[in-house]
Order: C-alpha cells, then structure tokens, then sequence
C-alpha cells in the first residue's frame, strides 16, 4: 500500500434519484443542514437508472465511493424501479469483492423526500468510512 | 460545434456567501466547449433571463448551462428562457449550486472547489444533450369514476357540471357508500342521509352522469387521455328498464339473511334493495341465498312481479369503453376487531360493537329505530364505554395509523348517550384526542361538559360478569388500575382500505403504499395525483379522513380532470426511453420490467440481401413512458436509451468529475 497523501481528500459520487433522494437533499439544503463537501451529487430520475456500468465507470475514474440513493421500498415513483435498484446493489456488491475491492465503497440507501436528516448522516457517515478505507487504487485507472 | 455558455447565479448572497462565484465562471471557460461564462446576481430575475438571452444571441450558443438553485425549482423557468430565445428548450442543463453546495456546506474554498466539479458534470452533459420535442395525443373527455360514496358522488357531479361526461362505478346494488349508514355527522350534529341521499339523486338524475350500479372494473388498458376499460356488470336478475321499483318482491321474498347494511343487527329478503332511500330504487337478487336460484324452487318474486321485470337467466356482461381520467373513489372497511383483539373476546361478547354498530342503531332508520339497547337482551344501557384506537395507532395488533375520525365521532357517540339515555354514564379510553378540524376541539369540549369520563389508557382486558362487561384499564395520567362496569362496549376501530383496493389499483396501473393506501404523487404538492398520469384520489382510499376533507379532496380530484378535460391535446414529456430498432434484438427482455406496460413487441419489415424479413423490436408508447429508465439498464444490446438522461450524458458526468 502506498502512503496516503496527508491532505487527501475522498471524492465520493452520488446517484440521487429525481423524486425522493434528490429532493431530500434539497430539503436538507433548505434546512442548512451541514454534511461533508466530498459528495457530488448525480440526478437521475430513478435509482434503476443507475447502470452498473456507471458505478464501474466512476470506481476506474478515481472514484473513492459511490452511492445509489432511492425512494423507500414501496414508494418509488415509478413502482418498482427501486427493486431493481436492490437487486442490481448486492450484485455489484458481489462484483467488487470479486475483483478485490471493499464492496462497502459501494452503498445503496433509500432516502425519501422527507428525509432531509437522513441523508446528511448517510453521506456523513460514508464519507468517515471511506475516509478510513483510504483512497481508492485498486479501480483506477493506471495514470 | 457545441458552443456552452455558462451562467452562474449568485442568488443574493444564498450561494455567494459560501462559493466563490466568479472564480467558478472563470474556472467555466476553461471547460471544453464553453464560449461564454459569466456570473450574476439573480439569474432567475427578468434582467437575468434577459442576459441568458442576450448572451445565446451574441454568442451563438446552442447549449446552456445555469448554476443555480434546484432544478426542482426553476429548470420549468430557463427552459421556457431558452425557447424565447428561440433554442430547443432541452438543449439546457441545470446546476443545483444553493441546496446541494452553499446552503450545506460553509467552508468557502472548499464549497467552491465542488461547484466547480458541479458546473463540469453539466457542462460535460448538456455537450450530449439533443433536442427533444413533445409528442401531442388527443384526450377522450370522459371521465369514469370508481366508488360510488360521497368522495366519488362528489367527483363525479362536479365533473359532469363542468359540462364533461362521467361515468360511475359502483361494485354494491346502491351508490352512498358508508355516509348513509351514518346517523349524525360531527361537528354540527347534521343527520348523515339527509345531506347524503339528495347527492345520490342528483347523481342518478344528472344528464351527464351514466351510473353503473352492481359493476367493478376488470381491466385498464391504455394511458391518460386515452384509457381502454372493461367493466363487468354483474347480473341482478332484475331488468331495471322493466322495474318500477314498487318493492312488492321484498316483501314477499320468504327466504331472510341477516342485512349487511345493518352489520347483521337486522334481516333482509334475498331480492332486495339495502336500504330505503338506495339508488338506484330498484332491487336485484342476491344469487348465493335465492331459493330459485340456489335449488330451482320458489320464483314468488317473478310470480308477484306486476311488470315481470325478475328475469332469473340473467348473466354478468362486460362493457368496453373508453376514458381520459380517472378518479379512484374507493373508500375505506373498518379493521377485523374480531381476528386480533383477544382481550376484548374476539367478538364473543355480544354487547361489544363497533362504531358503525353503534350509529346504524342510533340511527332512526336503522333496526333499532333509533333507540341505543344491548344486542344480548334489548334493554337500554345505563353505562357505556368506548374504546378508542382499536386497531390503529397499534402496528402490533393493527395498524400503525390514525384514522383521524374516531375521536370525533367518539366524542359524538358519547355524547349521544348522554342525551339520549336519562342517568347513563359514558366512558371513554384513549390515548390522545385529536381534534384538528374546524369546530372539532368546541364540539369535544361540549362532550366534555355534558359529563362524558375520558380516561388515558388502553382497555387490557374485557369479561363479563353477570350482565355486566368489566373493563380493566390503567388511568395513565394518575397511574391507577381502574375497572369499569359498563352495560354496552362500543370499540371504533380502525379505517383499513377497502377489500379489493390493492388488486383494483394493480389493474388501473398504480401500487399503494405500505400501509395499502393510495400514494399520493406528492405528499404536498400533488396530493389527489397518482404516479399514473389521468389517476387521481378522492376520499379515503388515500387515507383515512372525515366527510368534509373527502368532499374537497373529492373536488380537488375534479378539477385536475377538469383542467385536464380543458386541454384538446396532451403535450407528453418528451424524456422517454426510446428504442434504436437498427440494435434492437427483439429478446424483449424490457418489456416485463415497465411498470407502465408501456413496451410492447412489434414486427418490423426490413430488407436483408434484397429481400423482405420481418423481424420483432421493443417500441416504446411515449404516452405510457414516464421516463425512469429501467428497461435501458436491462436491455443487452444496448438499444434502448433513455432522453435526456442517456448513457453517453450520464458517463460524460462521471468522466467529467476525474478526467478534465
């Protein structure tokens, strides 16, 4: 393992679907709620359409984690996208281990519209994790 | 050539405060693509908007960028700047730099080093942005209502004033619903049918309104505007344009059930109407108890018949046709008691009654005629007891709901005891009293005064003893155990959705939340919209609620179809999935995942080496997309994308953040 930079910071991405985790973000702005600036938000409309594609693609940019945020199971605008979303998470979970990477760098939460506290403790907490994880090398792309 | 330009607002000093905004649009020009950067005061403002404009013009844009507040907000606003301009509106992309940046974080360098990662994800997106344009579909003006209570009465005679033709569903022989059944309503003490049972006439008797008694939805096909249905009308065995509704078969009919609409208090003939006032005011034969219909003997109905309107071969039909909204009306059912509660005897204790029990008896057409006595021995109570939240509020044994009424219609309840009954006594435990309506918390305070006992707790335990029920409860507010002897327990339990709601909304193409309500599209903002564009609620299969907040909610419902019904065409979101058939491989792997069915097979017919072959393609219905791009993550050859949030714009936004 190479020796951490001392000022490193982890960037960490976000696919904030449209109608719930992406508005409870707002909410959370419209609180003034603080939570760490590592986290760059991603909208999309659903959680389901977070191709596994994307997550892989950001892990062999630099990403240093990655998180889908959705409706409640239940109450997904769309249904039943976010089952998918469910499915879809443990499979790229599985995946990343397989390839020897910390599956946990890779998190799926529901987060509804109403849930401004919730999602700050989940990226607060995300990021803490990741930032004791360490930068993510193993993905990226050889520079 | 893509020519960016880049508009960072300051919005006052919401985002100013925490980012630096002009280092973020110098930092903008030197992004690929970008031509012009700037930053403003309020980008939103007219001189704002005018500046957007002014800048698309001199510097030939053709894709823009602001950085700003949510696009929840205001993204409606610049795309409608950018067609003034004279520029496909969708060729534009939206950076939240207030709610997810300035607003969370106050570090100023920092916050503005991720606005400037912001502003790139946009830029890097809107590079792959194309021009969308809306579809239009034309829209049947004609609305179907289901459920047939006071929530869907409403709906519908506003519908059908407003000039538009409804029609009514109804699965029971008459439209009322459970208002009817009711005897007084809180606050104003207004008797129940006689506010409800002139809304039924209207509805039976209004040029616009086509009523389909005795009728459930089978099946929805098709998408807002344009809703394909069958509806089964189940067989009455009596020929309604025939019937003059004397009711000389009731009276005659010699084989009696006990009356649903009394909750089993009374009997009925098996060719019947449930109630006096019904409508319609005609009967049909409930085919499980008839005699001629169970075992082929008797037919005295059809005999007595002065217009031989009893016709026994009668058989359920389906009608097919077609609406351009919706309106689910389809109410509530009171919670099985019976199945959970042990403590109050399963149902064993025959002067243990529900609520409604308690106002079909209060109620003077109701089989007591009005007078309050114990169903075990007809004598009058001296002392009853309610018991609040039997089944809500208790995610154990019920529901983790309230159900908002009964602790009005409680505190009626007791009251109505205490005026009725000369001496009684009325008890009533709960656990709070929630009384937010307007006059609510008065009408409570009068039960107060007349004398009603409110003791916080819950009932442990309920036996009898002689005549008498003994109630064991704990007085939480001074920690005592307390006992009480009453004659007659009244339990107001809880609103459940009503039977078939879940299978009824998986037909129109709609799930319920958790609980098996109906979701809101919008907890605030759409709140009588489903997901499901032309579905909308009225009433309590939303959530329970009392008469008044059905009735607005119920004209709520009305005017959306209204507002719909005023429009000749239907503009469609134009970001909907859409299939490259030249990839497409036909393996329908998509199709089964559209919660909206709105992916459907078709042939198409192409030449291969000079000769025609027919092969299969997914086709997307953009009236039926909404857009949430499930089926592009399955489909193998990649053929489906989604508009506006397609794969090469998404993987720009994730190269952008590590690559530029």
């Amino acid at each position: 393992m190479g020796v951490v930079e001392n000022n490193w910071e982890p960037k960490i991405l976000a696919f904030c679907c449209n109608w719930c985790s992406y508005s409870g973000a707002d909410l959370a702005g419209l609180n003034r709620m603080q939570y760490p600036e590592n986290i760059r938000i991603l909208r999309v409309p659903c959680s389901a359409r977070v191709n596994p594609q994307y997550v892989l693609r950001a892990f062999m940019r630099g990403a240093d984690g990655v998180l889908v945020a959705g409706c409640h199971p239940g109450d997904c605008h769309y249904s039943t996208g976010n089952y998918y979303t469910r499915r879809r998470f443990l499979l790229m979970q599985l995946f990343l281990e397989y390839n020897g990477v910390d599956p946990q760098r890779f998190q799926a939460r529901w987060i509804s519209g109403a849930e401004a506290g919730k999602f700050k403790t989940t990226v607060t907490k995300l990021c803490e994790e990741i930032k004791a994880s360490g930068p993510n090398r193993k993905l990226r792309d050889a520079k | 050539m893509r020519r960016v330009g880049v508009f960072i607002c300051h919005c006052g000093t919401n985002i100013a405060a925490t980012v630096d905004c002009q280092k973020v649009a110098e930092a903008a020009k030197s992004f690929p693509g970008v031509v012009f950067s700037m930053d403003y005061k309020y980008m939103c403002s007219d001189p704002g908007q005018a500046v957007i404009k002014e800048a698309i013009k001199t510097h030939n844009l053709n894709r823009v960028v602001v950085a700003s507040c949510t696009p929840r907000m205001h993204e409606p606003t610049f795309r409608k700047t950018l067609a003034g301009a004279g520029m496909n509106p969708y060729l534009f992309e939206m950076t939240n730099l207030r709610e997810q940046c300035s607003w969370v974080h106050s570090d100023k360098e920092k916050a503005t080093e991720k606005a400037i990662d912001l502003v790139k994800m946009s830029v890097a997106k809107v590079q792959k942005n194309r021009e969308l344009f809306p579809d239009y579909i034309p829209i049947n003006k004609k609305a179907l209502v289901i459920g047939g209570g006071i929530a869907g009465m409403q709906a519908a005679l506003d519908i059908a004033d407003a000039g538009y033709k409804v029609t009514l569903v109804e699965r029971e022989p008459t439209i009322g619903g459970k208002m009817p059944m009711l005897d007084k309503t809180f606050p104003t003490m207004d008797c129940s049918a006689c506010i409800s049972t002139p809304k039924m006439v209207d509805v039976a008797q209004h040029p616009n309104i086509e009523l389909m008694s005795f009728s459930e939805v089978q099946e929805v096909n098709g998408f807002i505007g344009n809703f394909d249905v069958k509806i089964k009308k189940k067989a009455k065995y009596v020929d309604y344009s025939k019937c003059t509704g004397c009711g000389l078969c009731e009276t005659k009919c010699p084989k009696k059930v006990p009356n649903e609409y009394d909750l089993g208090m009374g009997v009925r003939p098996s060719i019947y109407k449930p109630f006096a006032q019904a409508v319609p005011s005609k009967p049909i034969i409930d085919a499980k108890n008839c005699r001629k219909l169970v075992n082929g003997k008797c037919g005295v109905c059809a005999k007595v018949c002065p217009t031989g309107a009893v016709n026994y071969e009668d058989r359920d039909e389906i009608i097919s046709d077609t609406f351009g909204a919706i309106v689910m009306a389809t109410g509530y059912d009171l919670f099985k008691w019976e199945g959970a509660y042990g403590e109050y005897g399963y149902g064993k204790f025959p002067d243990v009654i529900t609520g409604l029990q308690f106002e079909r008896m209060v109620n003077a057409s109701g089989p007591t005629g009005g007078k309050i006595i114990r169903p075990s021995d007809g004598e009058e109570p001296k002392t009853v007891a309610f018991i609040k939240c039997v089944g809500s509020r208790d995610p154990l044994k019920g529901k983790i709901t309230c159900s908002r009424a009964c602790c009005m219609y409680t505190a009626k309840h007791a009251h109505q005891v205490l005026d009725k009954i000369s001496e009684s006594k009325a008890y009533v435990f709960y656990m709070d009293v929630r009384t937010v309506g307007k006059g609510y918390e008065e009408f409570y305070e009068n039960t107060l005064h007349d004398k009603a006992v409110y003791v916080r707790g819950r009932v442990s335990k309920i036996y009898q003893e002689g005549k008498k029920l003994i109630l064991k409860a704990e007085d939480t507010l001074s920690c005592k155990a307390i006992q009480v002897k009453a004659d007659l327990v009244v339990l107001a339990t809880a609103m459940v959705p009503s039977a078939g709601s879940r299978e009824l909304a998986q037909i129109v193409g709609f799930l319920p939340d958790l609980n098996g309500w109906y979701q809101e599209a919008h907890p605030k903002l759409r709140p009588v919209e489903t997901p499901t564009g032309g579905v909308f609620l009225a009433g309590t299969c939303q959530g329970p609620k009392d008469i008044p907040d059905s009735v607005a909610q119920a004209g709520a419902a009305a005017a959306k179809v209204m507002g719909l019904f005023s429009n000749e065409q239907l503009e469609t979101n134009p970001m909907t999935a859409k299939v490259n058939e030249t990839i497409c491989s036909g393996c329908g792997t998509c199709a089964p995942l559209c919660p909206y069915k709105a992916i459907q097979l078709i042939d198409v017919q192409e030449r291969v080496h000079g000769k025609f072959v027919e092969r299969k393609v997914a086709h997307v219905n953009n009236g039926l997309c909404q857009g949430c791009g499930a089926c592009t993550v399955a489909c193998r050859p990649g053929a489906i994308d989604l508009q506006g949030y397609q794969n090469d714009q998404i993987l720009e936004e994730v190269d952008a953040l590590w690559a530029w």
